[in-house]
């Protein structure tokens, strides 16, 4: 009944790039929270950056996310400790619901990167130089195809390919198509009752019957 | 094993299994949930047709939207009001405790888990919430989650999670008069950085630490994630069992304290424990931090310099360059003197009884400056009573500021309460990011709630150890 669900299996992302600068983007910078008075993520990708898309009036910025030339790009670029701040999956799945399915950055911050494995997006990091030299190839080729080998840890684009890291966990959830946890915790619901059981603060009748 | 962590030993109590992805499946002891990040999650939960796990494990209140002024239903707003609506429905429907506006026991998240006595030593906690690190405070292993975790701990009352590695932090001596815990950590998270912590969990440790009460800990343990880790933690010890001792679920069950005792004792890291990291901080060196930039890491000494970019290391200067832009400050000026328009003594950081006692102190008898609208949002509606009880309230309002209900309110300005244009605030959260107020404009400067009562009341920031003595007639 509930085991249905379809896991895509990752191993593999190309499409063309979308630098976005600056260290330390937090989440609020992502999806400001007035955006997040929802109770679906449906239509967030339009609100991603919003403030630095849009000024006071909502006349548009100047910002990657509103040049022509990227709005087909799916692979975003980032610097460091992207994503830190707030807990909120509204900011990946605004980025995703804007087109995003990968992002390569120098560092991420933990919560926003589980996240991101979450719904199925890797998050691929390099060192400074290698990002940096990959932004400006994307602003100069945003046309180009860059392909992002999660099993492999490369990139390649404009004919080059560069190691790349991704973090152990996330490549084999990615690859091996179990990055959606639930059915795999779930089948092991025995388990998780004994542990429960064996928890000196868990009451007996805080744990629910077996009959499942 | 002799020589292992709190991290290490709860770890391995809640640990289910390895699942394939090398991540450990954790059994999860307390799920705590609110309005914002919820929804999705249980709308997940319908598309998949399962049901809570365990429902008696899971908690709710609502925080992020409700309106700290006038609270009658239908709210006002129609977002905040549907916000609500399915929150209601979603805990009836699968037996969840509610701490509801009604009840008497509503705050926000962070305030109420400890108020209550959900949150224990030695226990894993999660909620969609990065604060979730307060709970640390208490010996838990407490840290926030996404959305499609939220399902999934809904779902099979687990999560999966890759083990961190610890640091030890001790903050060594005393810490001198006017420096409170929000000085520690803003020190720290400058110190190591705003992603210091990335891949850490942070064990707070030493003479400082443990001399705090329960609220210095909790603000400690709160800006963790600020500083990057997931999470950070204080041993259990006598301050942790008294007040655990005074909370509804003890009183309500005595005989569990006196049984739970020697698990909590039994999860202290032990003496030669190993850590992968420690770094000391001489916590009698301090003084009032202020910051002058747009990141939890931009602080400094309420008496020292503004950094110029220039001097910072290479991957922060650019941030610095902008930030100071954003903030209208120069290098090389102290932050003393910078004029507020708005004085927010609230959040989860800062908004227990302690803090508004201590702030109380600094306002008596004072009177909030003419240019200055200021506001105290206590952080439970249990705060609320005690401090009115108290005569709190009257302090703050004799002195002209605006007494509200309990939410977070202008920490993130979901609810009506938000900086508007550039308005520079004196605010006791957590974060000064750019838009976290509410404006995009707006100016964050993130200290202690002492501090910000002095700045309320004088207009602009100000060494609150300076503050002059009142002259009562
Ligand atoms: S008070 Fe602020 S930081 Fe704390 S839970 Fe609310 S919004 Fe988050």
């Amino acid at each position: 009944m509930s085991d249905d669900v379809e896991i895509p299996e990752v191993d593999y992302v190309s499409g063309t790039g979308i630098p976005i600068r600056g260290n330390d983007i937090d989440t609020d910078q992502i999806i400001p929270a007035r955006f997040m008075k929802v109770v679906t993520f449906d239509g967030l990708g339009e609100f991603a950056f919003f403030d630095l898309r849009f000024g006071e009036n909502d006349e548009p910025k100047e910002h990657p996310f509103n040049e022509q030339r990227f709005q087909d790009s799916s692979i975003m670029v980032v610097n460091s400790n992207f994503g830190c701040g707030s807990s909120r999956e509204h900011a990946p799945q605004a980025l995703m619901r804007w087109g995003i399915d990968a992002i390569i950055g120098e560092s991420f911050a933990a919560i926003f990167a589980g996240n991101c494995l979450a719904l199925g997006i890797p998050t691929v990091t390099a060192d400074t130089e290698t990002i940096q030299e990959l932004q400006a190839w994307v602003d100069e080729n945003p046309d180009g195809e860059i392909d992002v080998d999660v099993e492999a840890e490369t990139v390649t684009y404009g004919g080059e390919t560069i190691d790349v890291t991704v973090d152990d966990a996330q490549r084999k959830a990615l690859v091996d198509g179990v990055w959606d946890t639930t059915a795999l915790m779930k089948s092991n619901a025995s388990e998780v009752r004994k542990t429960a059981q064996d928890l000196p603060y868990v009451r007996d009748d805080q744990i629910p019957d077996a009959a499942d | 094993m002799s020589d292992s962590t709190l991290y290490d030993k709860v770890w391995d109590r809640h640990k289910v299994t390895t699942l394939p992805t090398g991540q450990d499946q954790l059994f999860v002891g307390l799920h705590l949930i609110h309005e914002v990040t919820s929804p999705q999650a249980f709308g997940m939960l319908r598309e998949r047709d399962l049901e809570v796990a365990y429902p008696e494990l899971t908690h709710a209140t609502v925080d992020h939207i409700v309106p700290t002024a006038d609270q009658s239903r239908p709210y006002e707003e129609d977002a905040a009001e549907e916000m609500m609506a399915e929150l209601e429905q979603n805990v009836r429907d699968a037996g969840i405790d509610f701490s509801d506006p009604t009840s008497g026991n509503q705050g926000i998240v962070h305030v109420i888990g400890p108020e209550q006595g959900l949150t224990q030593p030695g226990k894993t906690i999660v909620c969609g919430d990065s604060h979730t690190s307060t709970h640390g405070a208490f010996g838990a292993l407490a840290f926030g989650i996404g959305t499609s975790q939220i399902r999934d701990v809904l779902a099979t009352g687990t999560v999966a999670m890759e083990k961190q590695k610890v640091r030890k932090i001790e903050v060594t001596g005393e810490l001198g008069d006017g420096v409170e815990a929000k000085d520690v950590i803003l020190e720290i998270i400058r110190r190591l950085g705003t992603e210091g912590g990335v891949g850490y969990v942070y064990e707070y440790a030493g003479e400082a630490i443990e001399s705090l009460g329960m609220e210095g800990r909790m603000s400690i343990c709160n800006m963790s994630i600020e500083g990057g880790a997931r999470a950070g933690y204080v041993n259990p010890d006598e301050t942790t069992y008294e007040w655990l001792e005074e909370t509804d679920y003890f009183q309500n069950n005595p005989e569990q304290f006196a049984e739970l005792k020697p698990y909590w004792e039994s999860i202290r890291s032990d003496d030669d424990a190993e850590y992968d990291d420690v770094v000391t901080i001489d916590g009698s060196s301090l003084e009032p931090v202020v910051t002058w930039g747009t990141t939890p890491g931009q602080g400094i000494g309420i008496s020292d310099p503004i950094p110029s970019p220039e001097e910072l290391p290479a991957d922060k200067q650019d941030t610095a360059r902008r930030a100071q832009e954003h903030m209208r400050v120069e290098p090389g000026e102290t932050m003393e003197g910078y004029e507020i328009d708005v004085a927010f003594l609230g959040s989860c950081t800062n908004a227990r009884l302690p803090d508004l006692r201590r702030a109380a102190e600094i306002v008596e008898g004072r009177q909030v400056h003419e240019d200055v609208r200021a506001m105290v949002v206590p952080g439970s509606q249990r705060v609320q009573k005690t401090a009115e009880a108290e005569g709190l309230k009257d302090v703050f309002e004799e002195a002209g500021f605006d007494w509200r209900n309990a939410g977070c309110s202008m920490c993130l300005g979901m609810n009506e309460d938000q900086l508007e244009g550039d308005e520079a605030c004196a605010s006791s959260s957590n974060r000064n990011f750019i838009g976290r107020q509410g404006s995009k404009d707006g100016r964050t400067v993130l200290m202690n709630p002492r501090m910000v009562a002095a700045a309320a009341i004088e207009g602009k920031v100000t060494d609150v150890r300076d503050l002059k003595e009142v002259t009562t007639v």
